[in-house]
């Protein structure tokens, strides 16, 4: 009887037309140096090539009008934040009349670095996002205390730093020295959280392109970090968006810039080895 | 509360209340998936069932499951079948045990497991994403379970 039941289900979950499979997209947007040609789909990464042929932008799964918002940085609101992450950047505010641009020049020398974040800090064996990047300057360069992992500072600036990178190819290592970390990632990855019991696979391995309720799921990727959220009116960061997925398992969560997120950040970043940097992108 | 503590308690209880005492989420007895005896001994409400079904706080069922005897309940999710015929497909201990905990019937299930308080990994408080003071409890009572499951029995093809 119940594999009876069990062969129905499954032949109506067959049966049911994709509605909801990522769409077919081109995305090239409008910078102020002109246009920029962004990969949305490539195919995954060697590691993951028994479970997906192609990873996915979470671009391709939002709304027609969502999409678009991306394809010019004048309709992009993610593009004012690093504007004023610009500001941020040549603001002498350091203990000793610092600013970023009197040591690191203009934002693009920094250019390629985002592609290959997080990564372990040759000098300190430390597995580092950009956000620790910034805040080693901002306390021992600067002498300043360190800015909020989610603070308005730290996400204009990651903002502007992101920028720089657009249209790279995501190309995190995931072995030598980041090998343990990415181990621990992907281990978080695929625990099942909370009082919901669920991982991050289960929602966006396993049921991406369905719709959990109004939300289309996409891959989860996080090239397209920071994010312009629509829905918060405001960026995300990487760290933040980890934070509200494992709140909604009912789950404790892990601090933003926590150990833990970072290892998950490497790994969840390398499973979008391959498609573009796109922050700052727009999400619903 | 230790389990002798409970069952002292759960005798006194019995005493006190004639009728049926509420079994708690770690005294539920599963026969291959299926709980055959009512959590409450009231006979659930259908009405209240669907209420409980559609709304986010509550069970939410429609996040995942698509329920076509409900047009009128926008955003109905498709990630796990349908539930119009289920209560042709499953008896009411079937129902009841799906609804409890879906890993007793479907082993590795994502559904969520609705009236069950242990063997989590780092339990919240609710959606605040604060840890949860000791074990949570159920995310539905003894008696909305009792709803969904009487909600879930009319549903025949
Ligand atoms: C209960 C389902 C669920 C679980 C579990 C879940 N997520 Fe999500 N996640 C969503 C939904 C819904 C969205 C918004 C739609 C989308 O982009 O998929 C989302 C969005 C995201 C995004 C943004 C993607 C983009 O392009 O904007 C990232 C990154 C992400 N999730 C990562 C994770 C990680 C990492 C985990 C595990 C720690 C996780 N999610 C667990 C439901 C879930
Ligand atoms: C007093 C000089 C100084 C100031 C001020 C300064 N930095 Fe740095 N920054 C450095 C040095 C030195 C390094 C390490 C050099 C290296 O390894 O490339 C560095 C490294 C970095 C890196 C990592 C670069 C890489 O390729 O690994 C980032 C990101 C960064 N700084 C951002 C900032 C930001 C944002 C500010 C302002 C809030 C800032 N820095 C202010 C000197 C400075
Ligand atoms: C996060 C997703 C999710 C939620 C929320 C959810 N379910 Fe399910 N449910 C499933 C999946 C997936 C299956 C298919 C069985 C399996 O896991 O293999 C299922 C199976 C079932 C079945 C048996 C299906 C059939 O007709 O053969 C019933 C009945 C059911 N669920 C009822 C409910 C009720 C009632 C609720 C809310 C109180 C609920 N579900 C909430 C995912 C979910």
């Amino acid at each position: 009887m119940r594999s009876l039941c069990l062969t129905i289900a499954a032949g109506l979950i067959a049966a049911a037309p994709a509605l909801a499979d990522p769409v077919d997209d081109d995305l090239v947007v409008e910078g102020d140096d002109g246009p920029v040609q962004i990969t949305t789909s490539a195919p995954a990464p060697d590691f993951l090539s028994d479970r997906m042929g192609t990873i996915y932008s979470g671009w391709l799964y939002r709304e027609d009008e969502t999409r678009d918002l991306q394809r010019d940085d004048f309709d992009n609101p993610g593009l004012l934040f690093a504007e004023r992450g610009r500001d941020r950047w040549n603001a002498e505010m350091g203990t000793n009349g610092e600013s970023c641009a009197s040591c690191h020049e203009d934002p693009d020398s920094l250019t390629g670095l985002k592609a290959q974040l997080p990564r372990v800090d040759a000098q300190t064996g430390k597995l580092m996002i950009l956000e620790d990047y910034v805040n080693a300057c901002v306390t021992e360069r600067m002498g300043l205390e360190p800015w909020g992992m989610t603070g308005n500072e730290m996400k204009d600036m990651l903002a502007l730093i992101s920028l720089q990178s657009r249209g790279m190819p995501v190309n995190v290592a995931i072995d030598g020295p980041a090998a343990p970390f990415w181990e621990q990632g992907q281990e978080m990855y695929y625990t099942r959280f909370g009082q919901l019991e669920m991982a991050c696979a289960n929602c966006h391995e396993d049921n991406q392109g369905l719709m959990i309720r109004a939300d289309h799921l996409s891959q989860g990727q996080v090239n397209g970090f920071p994010t312009y959220r629509l829905k918060d009116a405001g960026l995300v960061t990487a760290q933040q968006r980890f934070v509200g997925c494992v709140r909604d398992t009912r789950a404790e969560t892990f601090r933003p810039g926590s150990d833990e997120f970072k290892a998950l950040e490497l790994y969840v970043t390398s499973r979008g080895n391959g498609l573009s940097v796109e922050g700052v992108s727009v999400r619903h | 509360m230790s389990r002798q503590l409970r069952l002292a308690l759960a005798m006194v209880c019995t005493i006190a209340a004639p009728a049926w005492a509420e079994t708690a989420p770690t005294d539920v007895v599963f026969d291959d998936g299926a709980v055959p005896q009512s959590l409450t001994g009231t006979p659930g409400d259908a009405d209240e069932g669907v209420r409980v079904m559609t709304t986010n706080a509550l069970g939410n069922c429609v996040a995942c499951h698509m329920i076509g005897a409900l047009p009128d309940v926008e955003f109905q999710g498709n990630i796990a079948p349908p539930l119009d015929g289920a209560g042709d497909r499953w008896s009411e201990a079937e129902l009841r045990g799906i609804v409890v905990d879906a890993k007793m019937m479907f082993p590795d299930s994502f559904m969520p497991g609705f009236y069950k308080t242990e063997g989590f990994i780092r339990p919240g408080d609710a959606y605040t994403g604060r840890a949860s003071e000791g074990a949570p409890p159920p995310v539905l009572t003894a008696q909305q379970v009792e709803d969904v499951v009487a909600y879930l029995t009319t549903l025949k093809d």
